[in-house]
Parts: structure tokens; C-alpha cells; sequence
């Protein structure tokens, strides 16, 4: 293994990190809700109940708009650097749709939320998709 | 209006932390799956950042009775590790290791470069509604009531 120190970026990804934690806590506190996107996201595309989508849309169309004030305050682009392309990306995204659907939850649910709130199935569930993350991409660049 | 405003924050605080922390860039997450190749450590600051800040914070909002705009805290009820977990989560993976996004750098990019990830998050919500329908017709057995 060798680290990729011109792309180490430790400050940023922590305060970032943190960032996202205080999101997570913010909705938890005021609103009771588990930060999980995909969960999130499920309840729009596919409604559980009335009256349980527009706390979903709010957020969202934060999330939406979130990107776009840092790109206003900094005053330059977000480096965007696509790893796919052509049929791969809608292949990739429908994949991360119904794993997350089945898996119930990802990077923010099981990830952010489920770790810090010391789940076991957030555990497995984070442990199971590091490793075949990390096996997909090694296939890529190294095998294929 | 203030509950609004607070959804409203959270989501942007969301997609602020998402873009600052380096998760919107595709190759910078392939750069922290590629373990075997020249590996960027970076996004493991992501997730030590946000479990550090929301481990210890939420041991203190959940000492109260009630969340401040609901009737109480929806936490995840089921426990033990079943075969959709763990099914659905290796899934999850492979797409996230061959596109480089997750659902929220996927919905946090939409404003900035909508022809490169629209066509992901359309293919993903549609997945999302795919999975909700197989196993809303399938019930966990161990959610199954007697």
C-alpha cells in the first residue's frame, strides 16, 4: 500500500466529517429522524404513510442547495472528477438504489448514524459493503 | 415555518459537509476504495468526523423525553443480522465502488453537474423503489408478526 499524499485532503474530510455529524444530530434532535438519504429518499419515491413525505422534501432540497452555497462562498468549483461514464453510471446508480432499499441504509444511515449509535446491524452493514466497495474497485483498476 | 427552516438546514448542512469533506468527487472515493493501489485516507476523516461528532451529541439529545418538532425519537427498531442486510449492503458496494457515489454525494452533485449524475440518481430512485417493492411483498421473517 502506498498513500496518496497529493490527494490527502485530512482537514477538510474531518471538518466536512463533522459537518455531516451535526446534520445528522440536527434532525435527530428537532425532528426524531435517523439521517439516512437512502431512507430518506425511499419514503418519497415510495410513500410509507400521509403526512410522512414533505420532512423528506425539505431536506433533500437542502442537501440540493448545500453544495451550491459552498461553491458561492469559496468562490471556485467542487473538484468533480467522474470515475464512470456512458451505460456504467446508470448501471452503478440503480445498483446503489436497491442494495440500499434491500440493506436499509448507507453511508449516512448505517454509516454516520448507525456507527455512532453503536448498531451491530450498522456494523455488519458497513463492514459487508467497505469490503465489496473496496473488491469492485480493485477488479477495476487492477484486474480488468 | 421554523420546522421548515430547520429541515431546510439540516439538509444544507448536509450537502455543505458532503462537498467540503471531498465525498461529491468520484475518483477521490475510488481513490480511498483503491486499498491495493495508491491509496487517499481522506474519507476515513469523513466518517471518523461525523460518528466522533454524532456518537457523543447523540447520547445528549436523546436524554430528552421528545425530539423539539415531533412526538418522539424514530429510531431503528429492528436488530439482529438478517440475509437483506447483509444481500443488500454487498449490492450497495459494488455500485458504490463502480460509480463512486453514495446517495447523498449522488443527490448533493445534482445542482452542480446535472448531466453527469442525473442520469445515476433517476437509476437510482428507481432501484430504491424497486427494492421497497420486493420486500415490502416479502416481509423479513424475523419482522413477520405471529
Amino acid at each position: 500500500m502506498t498513500i496518496d499524499f497529493e490527494a490527502f485532503t485530512p482537514l477538510a474530510s474531518l471538518a466536512g466529517g463533522v459537518m455531516i455529524g451535526f446534520a445528522a444530530l440536527l434532525l435527530m434532535a428537532l425532528h426524531g429522524r435517523v439521517m439516512g438519504i437512502s431512507g430518506i429518499l425511499g419514503g418519497i419515491v415510495k410513500p410509507s404513510g400521509s403526512g410522512d413525505v414533505s420532512w423528506r422534501v425539505l431536506f433533500v432540497i437542502g442537501t440540493l442547495v448545500g453544495p451550491v452555497i459552498v461553491m458561492l462562498i469559496m468562490g471556485r468549483g467542487i473538484d468533480m472528477t467522474p470515475v464512470a461514464s456512458g451505460l456504467m453510471l446508470p448501471i452503478a446508480g440503480f445498483i446503489v438504489g436497491l442494495g440500499t432499499a434491500i440493506g436499509s441504509g448507507c453511508t449516512s444511515g448505517h454509516g454516520i448514524c448507525g456507527l455512532a449509535r453503536l448498531s451491530v446491524r450498522s456494523m455488519s452493514a458497513v463492514g459487508t459493503f467497505m469490503v465489496t466497495a473496496i473488491i469492485t474497485v480493485y477488479i477495476i483498476r487492477h484486474v480488468v | 415555518m421554523l420546522r421548515s427552516l430547520t429541515l431546510l438546514a439540516s439538509g444544507i448542512l448536509f450537502g455543505a459537509g458532503l462537498a467540503i469533506s471531498g465525498m461529491l468527487n468520484p475518483s477521490k472515493v475510488a481513490g480511498f476504495l483503491d486499498l491495493f493501489g495508491v491509496w487517499d485516507p481522506s474519507l476515513a476523516f469523513v466518517m471518523g468526523g461525523g460518528v466522533v461528532a454524532n456518537f457523543i451529541g447523540h447520547r445528549i439529545v436523546t436524554r430528552r423525553t421528545q425530539p423539539v418538532f415531533a412526538a418522539r425519537f424514530n429510531l431503528p427498531t429492528t436488530s439482529g443480522i438478517d440475509s437483506r442486510l447483509i444481500v443488500g449492503s454487498a449490492l450497495f458496494g459494488v455500485g458504490w465502488g463502480l460509480g463512486g457515489l453514495c446517495p447523498g454525494p449522488a443527490v448533493a452533485s445534482l445542482m452542480l453537474v446535472p448531466s453527469e449524475v442525473g442520469l445515476f440518481v433517476v437509476m437510482m430512485l428507481v432501484g430504491l423503489a424497486v427494492g421497497r417493492v420486493v420486500m415490502a411483498a416479502r416481509p423479513a421473517v424475523a419482522s413477520q408478526p405471529e
